[in-house]
């Protein structure tokens, strides 16, 4: 699989027809998804025969990425969202299991020590919901054994570092890029 | 939905804590896909699994499985035992029906394959 040929492929992604803004709904760039999951995948092996969650799933195009990630689950508030998400696995040929749950406000815990991997852009708490970016990253790092890959906005990188070293995880940041959100 | 999310699932409406898994199945649409065999992912689910849960939840849709989980849950696992895991868990499609929880008999529906965790503002 190339980089290139999965970023092009991803271009074919449905997006979201009308967004909820309040629940920051926009859809990942094929640009930012196909380099997040190759990354946890080619440089940290934990995507391939991995138990995989992707929390807040929206229109799934962190799931259509990997085709051979065997199980997942795709998690979202949203039954639209989830609609649109399953319309693009079934277009992509890729399996996902869907869950409508909030990941914010119920316990999680039956998913802890199930999943290995988890995989997620959280809404970053710009309409009325600050810090919901945490609670997702907080929830997540609970429940994953091995990894959470995570996209924030730079500004809350110091406070993300701080935070992990409270929760006693390692932390890392893999990259910089640039994204627009419409 | 797939018998390994049902496996996952569990009641959390509030103050229900106990005795609220596994979700009990019924009315349900059942629908076979076939799906790849992947033998390591099988394996590395095997330990994260909740056995008695899957067993319980397999004979509520007329599928029987060994009661206790085979000792060598390594590379000589049997691979007969990881065909029939495989139908169950990864080929097996809850399409509608629903879930209920055994201690608080909150009923969660399935509906189109995914199931409906969302609680209201009351419950949650």
């Amino acid at each position: 699989m190339r980089l290139k040929d999965l970023e092009g492929t991803l271009q074919k992604v449905s997006g979201f027809e009308e967004p909820k803004i309040k629940l920051e709904q926009y859809c990942t760039t094929p640009h930012l998804a196909a380099r997040m999951i190759y990354t946890a995948h080619s440089v940290y092996d934990d995507i391939e025969s991995k138990v995989v969650a992707d929390f807040g799933c929206g229109c799934g195009i962190l799931r259509t990425v990997l085709r051979q990630i065997f199980s997942t689950q795709a998690l979202d508030i949203d039954n639209d969202a989830l609609q649109i998400a399953k319309e693009n696995c079934s277009e992509f040929e890729v399996d996902a299991e869907f869950v409508l749950t909030d990941i914010i406000s119920s316990s999680m815990n039956h998913l802890r020590s199930k999943v290995d991997t988890i995989i997620m852009n959280p809404p970053f708490g710009t309409k009325n919901n600050k810090g919901i970016d945490m609670i997702f990253l907080k929830n997540a790092i609970e429940i994953a054994t091995t990894s959470v890959y995570s996209l924030h906005k730079s500004s809350t990188r110091e406070h993300i570092i701080k935070k992990s070293k409270e929760w006693g995880v390692e932390c890392e940041v893999l990259a910089e890029m640039k994204v627009s959100i419409i | 939905m797939r018998l390994i999310t049902h496996n996952m699932l569990q009641c959390h409406a509030k103050n229900c804590n106990s005795n609220n898994f596994p979700l009990q199945l019924s009315q349900v649409e059942i629908v076979n896909q076939e799906t790849e065999f992947n033998p390591m992912f099988l394996r590395n689910m095997l330990p994260k699994l909740e056995w008695n849960a899957l067993v319980k939840t397999a004979l509520q849709i007329n599928v029987t499985l060994p009661t206790v989980l085979p000792e060598s849950t390594t590379d000589d696992l049997d691979e007969e035992f990881l065909k029939t895991l495989h139908g169950i868990l990864l080929e097996t499609h809850i399409l509608q029906g629903a879930m209920t929880c055994p201690n608080c008999n909150r009923v969660y529906p399935i509906k189109d394959g995914i199931p409906n965790m969302l609680l209201n503002e009351t419950e949650a």
